[in-house]
């Protein structure tokens, strides 16, 4: 049994770091402290202002290199910036979106999923460039040309509505976590049940990682229609309850004062409860 | 006849046929079927596992000894069912247990299954003083979990401390505490469950 927390073995054998420690060693010139520094800030959420700005320069990071013309900093460094939730980082991760580096392009687009913002519309549809007949793997590596994953979701954050010609050819890809970030993201643009319900079958096929992949969208749209689905799939309760707690999340209107509890919520909160 | 069918667990070799076995021997409602229902919980078959913790809160009371005495250490899946099971079963001679899972389990769903046991153990059943104290030490650890990092534990806490307000007694620190956290939380599913747990009982 795999559980989603990342708190699950709190680690003791990391350095002790502060945020001013961790924003001074974004240069230092070791630079396996920088890489550090850079997952830390975003670990442990430092939303100081001088914290954005170190990781914002680092996104155009030099000096750390893999072996295959990798940038291992900005890696970590456009991670970090999605969790920590400060717009200015936007501009610098749409560049990324053009980075040689195909994890820098990847945590650029996952990070911009989660800072929504409009502007990044045109630099993400760019990676769909050729649609499906150019979306292969390529030769020798573990991915696609493109990270269409994290892209097609971010496009769905993003309300990109222009993209929908784009993005509905990619629910007949021939990958099925592609199809799923195609429908995810096809949901969110239109609200049509239709592709709430190609989650939602996933969540009945053989394939345990597709199914949490599918808990985890359900979750991330808020698809109502299948929370009883969602609490007898075949997944741990951990990735259920996660999954339920976003269809709650969207049954509470946002930024009210008042929190209000509708039946469906109750409904939710009900199956949440029988997973305890 | 049920040493029979406990044989057959022991030597079903798929999937398939180690859920038949296990609603079989369920079916007996023998408590000599115990030991073998609750080490269903280690071979990471979740649906074979289900049914054995069905069979078990079935037995009830006669199981509860063996499960106490059977908690796997080293595997946090079959010990989340353990305590899953014990919740169900209520009797409140699980409370130590449940007490060290929910604050000291390092399994998420350990701790989310032992918290929400804590609220609805049968205090009736113990005799004075302990079904006075032992409803004020599971509130203890519930109000202690409630300030946890992890969402889920935090949700967990308050379904527990819902449930422990049936107490009288208790009610007065539920109420406060959940008020509190109502104000405090960030997690809006949390604050939501708050809420339910105030319109239902407090």
């Amino acid at each position: 049994m795999i559980e989603p927390s990342q708190e699950e073995f709190p680690s003791a054998n990391e350095p002790q770091l502060t945020p001013e420690l961790a924003i001074a060693n974004l240069q230092s010139s070791d630079l396996s402290l920088r890489y550090y520094a850079a997952w830390w800030l975003g670990k442990y959420r430092i939303k100081a202002s001088a914290a954005v700005d170190g990781l914002i320069v680092a996104l155009e990071d030099e000096a750390d290199r893999t072996e295959l013309g990798g940038y291992p900093l900005r890696r970590n460094a456009a991670r970090a910036l999605g969790k920590l939730g400060d717009s200015r980082a936007v501009p610098g991760l749409i560049k990324c979106l053009e980075c040689d580096d195909f994890y820098v392009r990847e945590a650029a687009a996952q990070s911009l999923t989660m800072l929504p913002d409009r502007t990044a519309a045109p630099a993400l549809m760019k990676l769909l460039d050729g649609g499906v007949a150019q979306a292969v793997q390529v030769l020798g590596r573990p991915h696609l040309v493109q990270p269409y994953e994290a892209v097609l979701e971010a496009l769905g954050a993003i309300n990109a509505t222009e993209a929908i010609v784009l993005i509905q050819p990619f629910l007949e890809h021939p990958v099925p976590r592609v199809q799923c970030a195609a429908a995810r993201a096809m949901y969110q643009l239109t609200q049509e049940a239709m592709y709430g319900e190609l989650l939602v079958k996933v969540l009945g096929g053989n394939d345990l990682n597709l199914r949490r992949v599918a808990l985890g969208d359900l979750g991330a749209i808020g698809y109502l229609a299948a929370a009883e689905a969602i609490a007898q799939c075949k997944a741990e309760n951990s990735f259920k309850l996660i999954s339920l707690k976003g269809l709650l999340e969207h049954q509470i209107p946002e930024k009210s004062d008042v929190l209000s509890l509708s039946d469906a919520a109750i409904r939710v909160m009900n199956l949440m409860d029988s997973l305890l | 006849m049920t040493n029979e069918l406990i044989r057959g667990v022991d030597l079903a070799d798929t999937p398939e046929k180690m859920i038949t076995a296990v609603q079989k021997l369920a079916a007996t409602q023998d408590p000599a079927a115990i030991p073998t229902l609750i080490a269903v919980f280690g071979y990471n078959n979740p649906a074979a596992a289900a049914i054995a913790s069905a069979a078990l809160v079935n037995l009830g009371e006669v199981a509860v000894p063996q499960l106490l005495a059977q908690i796997d250490d080293y595997n946090y899946g079959a010990r989340a069912y353990s305590i899953r099971t014990l919740a169900a079963i209520a009797d409140p001679r699980a409370l130590g247990v449940l007490i060290d899972a929910a604050a000291n389990d390092f399994a998420p769903s350990v701790r989310r299954a032992a918290a929400k046991g804590l609220g609805s153990l049968h205090w009736h059943k113990l005799d004075m003083p302990e079904s006075q104290t032992a409803p004020k030490k599971a509130l203890e650890t519930l109000l202690f979990i409630s300030e946890d990092t992890e969402w889920s534990i935090r949700y967990a806490a308050i379904v527990g401390l819902q449930t422990l307000a049936n107490i009288p007694d208790l009610q007065q620190p539920i109420h406060t505490r959940l008020k509190e956290m109502l104000v405090t939380d960030a997690e809006t599913a949390v604050r939501a469950r708050i809420l339910l747990a105030q319109n239902e009982k407090c």
